[in-house]
């Protein structure tokens, strides 16, 4: 069947089950748009080529599937290096595919004509520039595989428009076929490396598992609750793993990190075992690097090895896939005699306590003594400080100023359990992410590493793409929304439901906070208005419900209202107060020994 | 202390790449980007038309050798990577100078490239070009000793390695210093089945 490079490029995307692509059409990539009008391929008409690469992401991020972007050449595949860089940092995978100038025209500075590949060698994973169009099904499934295994990420593919046009005769590579010699991803992990780590963990006094994004990645949710639940060894989640495991979990500690809450990141610097899985100890997290953690020895489990010792030197570095080496791990945990917990014991009468008692004395001598009970103390010293440091506001009813932490509660209190949330960087997004409870996997989507403003509307929407089942609500600045606010011209003609909650303080509030604290109140360029724009308006214009909400009472009423509207995308305004900063939190460069809560927790140790 | 010193700071590795346009971009935009110091790189076609062999020698004061070993194999082009023990392997590298040599001291420039068994290949009344192939400390001996006569162009290639040859094990050289691999290179099975193939979704 001979077939033209674009028809051949739709049908390898079909071949790997593609059910979407997110896209906009322009000169170079003219010839692959043609044959999308017969494919069953979904196409998704973005209005900025960035949106199409955030949607790209908020699908790959909820469903744990490729997802896919559809660009031209010059300014429409620089437009979305910015979601590349993001994907890139936050492992996300990702497929995007440009338009180039004909092969004859490359390097002659010819019209649309950017070098993405040498633009994109740092922030993907792999990208390639098809010189050959029998290469296009070989390269597209080369693409999969590698945006897919090992440590995900984003991959690019560059097609000229010649070899776009030509033809081929078509075919479809089997696995043995992809030439990458030089691409083995670990998965498995060291069983040597994974007993040494067995042998620190039962014999830690004061263990936290430091759980990272890899733990959603590996699909190892399942096996970390169980880690946890059979050990007793309470877990913080980062802010690339909320949801991995349930906030409401007693041994849930929440985010660790600059904004995280005073018993996370106080229970890995005291810790004595840091258990990281699928973490890469981000500044962020580990404030000072020097300072962090002094105690703690480190088991760092990574499927990318090149993180091992990168940042901290681990005790046990195992490279390999999160939820094998869990499993494994409790393998191993299993033969050095830890007892089961009562739920995977079964029938056994009586608390965990007596089940560890109940453990064979001989080879799980140590681990008898393990873990639930000699733990106790340590759970029972985080406790204490979960009920000193809790995270506080202040929020008067009625009149006072909105608080976005409220806002966030009611939404979170106001919509199902398991809805998804996306939100954009910035105050608005820590608010989300501390006050909002996360009990299921794959339902937070943000941009961590990158720190990417205007990454709520796209990722919402792909996230709603991905996912019509669930509720999408997606938690944004003001900032954010005017940066990538024109999706939702996308969203409200696709039909794609999605709910936009605005913590508009007419700041830029984080770089406020920052001004505040660390420049002496002396505000530079970060005010915005918030009447400019008029959000109801703009929402509208747009095709969407506009809603403004300035007082508490109106709060929980608009949400409901926003929920039940399902044939177009809701936009509220909620007008916060620009005054509330978020805290806890760790200034850039300090110790995570200095973390500075509330100030009115101080006042009441104080009083 | 010579030009290349054989201190722990420079770390020579060969480096296995697929011959494809762009790779050596590639590999020095790696480098530039995570901070890593090049010291020396040559690049030249393998005894495999499918690859070409990168030797690079690192200033390893910038970042550990580890992470930049790490950070190379993750480049997807990058087959395999070699770190060269100096006691175990042999290097070299060629000189090419154009030295002063009037009639006064060019028997003596001619006497010191005999002596070095170089090679003049380029005579003009004041000048001399001399091509001097060798270990690159001798060629550092050789270029001190010319300097003196003024140089007035010289290139150096940069040294390119290779493992010695095997020997009985009574008859090794001192200590073949193993590369340690701390972290398992690959699992046998070629191809994994992808972790999110089509089919997977998470709940």
């Amino acid at each position: 069947m001979e077939l033209t490079g674009a028809q051949a490029l739709i049908k390898s995307l079909e071949m790997q089950h593609v059910e979407v692509m997110f896209g906009l059409p322009g000169g170079a990539i003219l010839p692959v748009y043609d044959p999308i009008l017969d494919s069953s391929i979904r196409h998704i008409l973005v209005r900025h080529e960035q949106g199409a690469g955030h949607m790209a992401q908020g699908y790959a991020q909820v469903t744990g599937r490729p997802g896919v972007a559809i660009v031209t050449s010059g300014p429409g595949a620089t437009n979305v290096v910015t979601p590349l860089a993001d994907a890139y940092m936050d492992s996300t995978p990702l497929v995007v595919v440009t338009g180039q100038v004909a092969t004859t025209a490359i390097g002659t500075d010819a019209f649309q004509e950017s070098d993405i590949t040498g633009i994109t060698m740092g922030i993907t994973k792999h990208n390639w520039l098809i010189t050959d169009v029998a290469d296009i099904p070989r390269v597209v499934a080369e693409a999969f595989h590698v945006a897919t295994t090992g440590r995900p990420g984003p991959v690019l593919i560059d097609i000229p428009k010649d070899i776009a046009q030509s033809t081929m005769e078509w075919y479809w590579p089997a696995p043995e076929d992809l030439d990458l010699p030089g691409y083995h991803p670990v998965t498995e992990g060291d069983p040597t490396l994974i007993r040494e780590a067995a042998e620190l963990l039962l014999a830690a006094e004061r263990p936290v598992i430091y759980a990272g994004g890899g733990i959603l990645k590996a699909r190892a949710a399942d096996a970390l609750r169980e880690l946890a639940e059979r050990t007793g060894i309470p877990v913080v989640t980062t802010l690339m793993a909320r949801g991995c495991f349930p906030d409401s979990h007693p041994l849930c500690l929440g985010m660790p990190g600059m904004h995280g809450n005073y018993t996370a990141v106080t229970a890995m610097q005291r810790s004595d075992l840091l258990i990281a899985l699928g973490s890469r100890f981000d500044d962020r997290v580990t404030g000072r690097v020097s300072a962090f953690a002094p105690d703690a020895k480190v088991i760092h489990v990574d499927i990318d090895p090149a993180e091992h010792h990168k940042v901290r030197v681990a005790d046990v570095a195992i490279a390999g896939d999160c939820r094998l080496v869990i499993e494994e791990l409790l393998l191993a945990l299993d033969s050095l005699g830890l007892a089961h917990s009562e739920a995977t014991r079964g029938g056994r009468g009586g608390s965990p306590s007596d089940a560890v008692a109940g453990a064979p004395a001989a080879e799980g001598s140590m681990a008898a003594s393990f873990p639930r009970e000699r733990l106790a103390p340590w759970r029972a010293e985080l406790g204490e400080w979960q009920t000193r440091f809790p995270l506080v506001y202040d929020q008067q009813p009625g009149a006072g100023p909105l608080k976005p932490q409220y806002v966030i509660e009611q939404l979170r209190d106001h919509t199902p359990e398991d809805t998804i949330v996306a939100s954009g960087v910035g105050q608005h997004q820590m608010f989300a992410s501390q006050w909002w409870q996360f009990d299921h996997p794959y339902t937070w989507v943000n941009s961590g590493g990158l720190g990417t403003m205007g990454f709520a509307v796209p990722s919402a929407i792909g996230a709603k793409v991905g996912r019509p089942d669930k509720m999408v609500w997606a938690v944004d600045g003001d900032g954010c929304f005017q940066m990538t606010a024109q999706e939702l011209v996308t969203a409200s003609s696709e039909r794609i439901p999605v709910k936009i909650a605005i913590l508009n303080n007419a700041y830029l509030g984080m770089v406020r906070q920052w001004q505040e604290m660390f420049y002496e109140e002396r505000y530079s360029e970060v005010y915005l208005s918030p009447d400019l724009p008029d959000y109801v308006g703009w929402a509208e214009a747009m095709g969407c419900v506009g809603i403004k909400v300035e007082s508490t009472d109106d709060v929980a009423t608009a949400i409901d209202k926003a929920n039940s509207v399902d044939d177009r995308p809701v936009v509220i305004d909620f007008r916060t107060d620009a005054f509330e900063k978020v805290f806890p939190m760790v200034a850039a460069g300090a110790s995570n020994d200095d973390i500075m809560v509330d100030p009115s927790l101080i006042q009441d140790l104080g009083a | 202390m010579s030009m290349y010193g054989t201190d722990q700071r420079h770390h020579t590795l060969t480096v296995l790449v697929e011959n494809k346009s762009g790779v050596l971009a590639r590999v020095a935009s790696l480098f530039s980007r995570r901070g890593y110091n090049i010291f020396s790189l040559a690049v030249a076609p393998s005894d495999n038309p499918r690859f070409s062999r990168i030797t690079i020698v690192v200033d390893v004061e910038s970042a550990p050798l580890d992470q930049i070993m790490k950070q190379l194999d993750k480049l997807i082009p990058v087959v395999s990577i070699t770190e060269l023990d100096p006691a175990h392997s042999r290097e070299r590298e060629l000189l090419l100078a154009t030295v002063e040599a009037g009639p006064e001291t060019r028997g003596q420039v001619i006497q010191l490239v005999g002596v070095f068994e170089g090679k003049i290949v380029d005579v003009g009344p004041e000048h001399l070009t001399v091509m001097l192939a060798g270990a690159p400390t001798k060629l550092d001996d050789f270029e001190d000793l010319i300097r003196g006569y003024g140089i007035v162009e010289m290139q150096r290639t940069g040294r390119v390695p290779i493992t010695g040859a095997v020997r009985p094990p009574e008859r090794q050289t001192p200590q073949k210093r193993q590369v340690e691999r701390r972290w398992p290179r690959c699992i046998t099975r070629r191809m994994q089945t992808p972790v999110s193939s089509a089919t997977a979704r998470w709940p």
